[in-house]
């Protein structure tokens, strides 16, 4: 019976994951203004609606939220993702830039007439600057990592949400806006986690 | 004691009432003459391509942008003036040379010229103008759509002596 409900509750986690992210990219797929986009602007959109994704999935791997991983596997996993991430990044920036390449630098330069550009940028800069402070995460000593990673991970997901929120286009707004909750859900409560338990240790020594 | 108080209250408040008076009557033939010149907007010049020609319509048309060109100063509007337009339409994008397109102003300084129906692009819907013929300073504008169902837009130029 035990068994049984915990299958259950695996199967939900998983199924909800899926939907999340599942859906916005369906309904992104059928947006009539694709048929106005090129197949390059049409691959840096999606870029940047699989980044915003992922960044559901990385504090549910690392915390360890998802059923049927092991802790040893959801670390790789969690690496090889921000991996992809900073990928997507560049795939979202590069085809944005082929597309109308003074767009892309005012953005880049912060001069942009749309608010939603240097939030994309900062949260772009956070994402680079995990990346390469990861590998030097042994060098730098787990709690100074612990600590520039968890912030610089707040900068991406606030970024990255108000980035997409503000943003017109392929992406349907209802779908959007329950990602974009769900990533900011998701990433409180690693941190309260990791917060709360942290202290608990502390208290729990001698 | 009390009375002189009052009474140079009652003075100083009439003196300043006066003096409020002969400073507003002092400005408002000069707001009059004072309309501002439009800046250019950020971005406003982005794919913007020298020399679009005049035409009757860009593409099919569908979607109308409209606008008045006006004087610096007086306010005055200017006919014959020349506005060139472009935007990522249903028809092409921004850096597409069949997206852009211009026409002149008529003899109330408005203009209004068909063009294929803007999508959003780049996170808004928006149109890009500019009017560039060299008699006044250069100005590029960049207006957004209210809601990218929206099927006009409207721009507005105050210009400036070159």
């Amino acid at each position: 019976m035990k068994e049984k409900t915990a299958l259950i509750r695996s199967a939900l986690i998983w199924a909800v994951l899926a939907a999340a992210i599942g859906v916005p990219i369906l309904l992104a797929a059928t947006s009539p203004y694709l048929q106005w986009r090129d197949a390059i602007y049409i691959a840096a959109s999606f870029a940047g609606i699989i980044a915003l994704s992922l960044l559901l999935v990385q504090p549910l791997l690392i915390a360890g939220y998802l059923p049927g991983l092991s802790v040893y596997r959801t670390r790789r996993v969690h690496i090889w993702v921000g991996g992809v991430l900073v990928v997507a990044i560049i795939v979202h920036v590069a085809g944005l830039w082929i597309t109308s390449p003074p767009d892309m630098l005012d953005a880049l330069l912060f001069r942009s007439p749309t608010l939603f550009s240097p939030f994309g940028v900062v949260a772009m800069w956070a994402i680079f600057a995990v990346a390469a402070l990861a590998l030097f995460r042994r060098r730098l000593g787990l709690r100074a990592w612990r600590i520039t990673h968890l912030t610089l991970a707040s900068v991406i997901v606030g970024g990255s949400v108000v980035h997409g929120m503000l943003i017109e286009g392929t992406m349907e707004t209802i779908s959007k806006a329950a990602l974009c909750a769900l990533v900011i859900a998701a990433t409180v409560k690693v941190v309260v986690d990791l917060w709360s338990r942290k202290k608990r240790a502390a208290t729990e020594l001698p | 004691m009390m009375t002189l108080i009052l009474n140079r209250r009652n003075l100083l408040a009439a003196g300043g009432s006066f003096v409020a008076m002969g400073a507003s009557g002092l400005l408002l033939p000069a707001s009059a003459q004072g309309v501002a010149p439009t800046e250019s907007m950020p971005g406003g010049a982005n794919n913007y391509q020298k020399g679009a020609p005049i035409v009757e319509r860009i593409g099919k048309g569908g979607f109308v942008m409209s606008g008045t060109v006006r004087r610096a100063g007086d306010g005055a509007p200017l006919a014959g003036q020349r506005i060139q337009m472009w935007a990522h339409t249903v028809e092409g994008r921004e850096d597409n040379p069949r997206s852009h397109g211009a026409t002149l102003t008529d003899k109330n300084g408005a203009f209004r010229l068909e063009m294929p129906q803007i999508i959003p692009v780049f996170g808004q819907p928006h149109g890009h103008l500019a009017y560039d013929s060299g008699d006044f300073k250069t100005v590029f504008l960049r207006p957004v759509m209210k809601s990218a169902k929206d099927t006009s837009l409207e721009a507005h130029f105050v210009l400036q002596p070159a």
